[in-house]
């Protein structure tokens, strides 16, 4: 599924009786970017640079102050909120849970989009449950609570969920950002091979550069609510660049294992 | 196997529905029964039928003294005891829904602070003497408060979580606070009348009437069905407001419908009998207990348990004790050590 994006701005903090904005304002300034299916595109850059802003804008859950969002060209602010539940799912930061669900109830809640009102899980939402469980290895884990498990676990769980909404668009927020390495690195396979397998498109913020880097198609530096560079990982990760978005001097090499470029920081 | 699994607990969910209903009818039958006058189940049971079949055979050999203590002193009193136990537990339930916090209660919007100013009110403007206007200002309290809620918590930033859940128990707190102090006001103002308005405060079902169990009743129907309507975005709401929306959940939809749905229900309870505290926070507790958070388990369950219990503690006091105490009161002496011991409890596991 194609996403474009085009003219988009957004703000926090409207004040009404103040309606002209400052550039400096905007959280996000003037996106026009698209999204290819079959990509897996990694969105990187400053705390508070708009990467979240973004992917809430692309979700629906933020309206755009000015420009639009269009999935296979139309409009996202067209869809009913269960349409766009089964073109976007999100994987959001924040995975705190104050009741005490078990994981198989969390996971399931990810067919929602797909259930009427009063019908129940049918064999098919059982099927991909399963799988999803089973690819996401949390099989374990599904009769336990979720508000006894470790951030990492409840991660997984909270992926596991969003992979069963079965979407041609899968949005990560630091999805990986307590999951220890080996787990992290089987779940960016799977995906990897629902990229190939399904056409699917990814769209995940990283703050690990390297981590960036070895996994995506298309990398996508902001700063400030401003694109400042977009392409492939080769192309765009400069220690210029690395020093332009985060004041930092960085060494950057292409690494044989990794089969990628990878960044180096010094302290001097 | 998942399958056997989900039709396990389906089937323990329905097992449980009506195991929880045999529990209230045999509370209602026993409640029926006790009082100044002993009377048989035997004879209730056929003064119910007499009244459902319109068959005076049924109550050939009853005295009309027992009829009439049934059914237009007993019943009464006991259907609205039961509906609004049934209302507050609802009600609690929606609101820790909505407000993601497991002690939420049907109170915690103001709306019990907005009923009492409202009868408070009415009490001093001398209108008690007319059967509905102090549960009319009550309720036309409770609703204003909630609507005065809604607005302080309404932010133009973002369309969507335009209610969140700091905002909501914010301004409640606040709007609470205030009236509490006009509360306290009105009462220095009541001279003679103070103690009408401290008893109104502490609830009570005496000389309930059949217009009450209808209003309460219908409420309860109506805000139950809703409720039910929309358990399933309330389970995804309590995964946070991007999760929900992200899953399909219209949030705001569904926030302000249950919102007024919940204090709808507080408000109606709230007017027929007074400020009974503990039930809405205390039943949605021990259901989660026993059936996990799953709303569309929790609020059918709380429901029932909440009609229950409230009638068992309403039949303790009009029944059992010497001098009848105000329901209020006997609810939170009993529900708050209850309420400490499940907490306390919750934590240890």
């Amino acid at each position: 599924m194609k996403i474009k994006v085009k003219n988009l701005s957004f703000a926090h903090d409207i004040d009404k009786n103040d309606g002209a904005k400052t550039k400096a304002d905007k959280t996000i300034n003037n996106f026009n970017i698209e999204f290819t299916e079959g990509k897996f595109y990694s969105l990187l850059g400053p705390n508070g640079s708009g990467k979240t802003t973004f992917l809430d804008l692309l979700t629906g859950f933020l309206k755009p102050a000015t420009g639009s969002i269009f999935l296979d060209n139309q409009n996202i602010l067209s869809f009913s909120r269960k349409e766009l539940a089964k073109k976007i799912a999100l994987v959001s930061q924040d995975y705190y849970i104050n009741f005490p669900y078990t994981v198989k109830e969390v996971v399931t809640m990810g067919r929602h989009p797909y259930m009427g009102r009063f019908s129940s899980l049918d064999k098919e939402d059982i099927n991909i449950v399963n799988d999803v469980a089973a690819t996401t290895e949390i099989n374990n884990l599904m009769a336990r609570k979720i508000t006894r498990l470790s951030g990492g676990e409840r991660q997984r769980c909270i992926f596991a969920r969003a992979l069963c909404q079965k979407t041609p668009v899968l949005l990560l927020d630091e999805a990986f950002s307590n999951m220890d390495i080996n787990h992290s690195f089987n779940l960016l396979k799977n995906i990897k091979k629902q990229i190939k397998e399904t056409n699917i498109t990814i769209i995940s913020v990283f703050h690990d550069i390297n981590f960036a880097s070895i996994w995506s198609d298309k990398m996508i530096f902001l700063k400030k609510g401003e694109i400042i560079a977009s392409g492939s990982p080769e192309k765009v990760m400069t220690e210029k660049f690395i020093k332009r978005v985060y004041s930092i001097d960085a060494k950057i090499e292409h690494n044989k294992f990794a089969n990628a470029k990878q960044v180096y920081f010094s302290t001097n | 196997m998942n399958s056997n699994v989900k039709a396990i607990t389906q089937k323990r969910t329905g097992t449980l529905v009506t195991l929880f209903s045999f529990c209230l009818l045999i509370m209602i039958l026993i409640s029926s029964s006790m009082g100044y006058v002993d009377i048989g189940f035997k004879e209730i049971s056929n003064i119910i039928l007499w009244k459902i079949t319109n068959n005076a055979e049924f109550v050939s050999d009853i005295p009309e003294k027992f009829r009439v203590i049934i059914v237009d002193i007993r019943l009464p009193r006991i259907l609205t005891c039961a509906a609004v136990g049934g209302a507050l537990a609802v009600s609690g339930a929606l609101f820790q829904g909505i407000l993601l916090n497991p002690l939420a209660d049907p109170y915690t919007l103001g709306v019990s602070a907005g009923a009492a100013f409202g009868a408070c009110i009415a009490i001093l403007l001398n209108l008690g003497a007319y059967f509905v206007s102090i549960p009319l200002f009550a309720f036309t309290g409770a609703i204003s408060t909630l609507f005065l809620v809604i607005f302080l918590s309404e932010s133009s930033n973002n369309p969507n979580s335009a209610f969140s859940s700091n905002n909501l128990i914010l301004s409640g707190i606040i709007t609470a606070a205030i009236l509490s102090a006009g509360i306290s006001f009105l009462k220095y103002m009541a001279d003679e009348q103070v103690s009408v308005i401290i008893f109104w405060l502490m609830g009570s079902f005496a000389s309930k009437t059949w217009m009450d169990v209808l209003a309460v009743s219908s409420f309860l129907t109506i805000g139950f069905f809703i409720s039910i309507l929309f358990a399933r975005d309330l389970n995804l709401i309590s995964l946070g407001e991007k999760a929900a929306s992200s899953l399909g959940v219209d949030i705001k939809k569904v926030v302000v419908v249950l919102l007024v749905t919940g204090s709808l229900l507080a408000a109606i309870s709230v007017s027929v009998s007074g400020i009974i505290g503990f039930v809405g926070l205390l039943i949605p507790h021990m259901v989660r207990l026993i059936t996990g958070p799953d709303n569309l388990k929790v609020i059918p369950l709380s429901m029932i348990a909440g009609a229950t219990l409230l009638l068992f503690a309403d039949t303790i006091t009009r029944a059992v004790l010497v001098h009848e105490i105000p329901i209020g009161v006997l609810t939170a002496l009993i529900g708050g050590p209850v309420f400490c011991w499940i907490f306390k409890k919750s934590q240890q596991k």
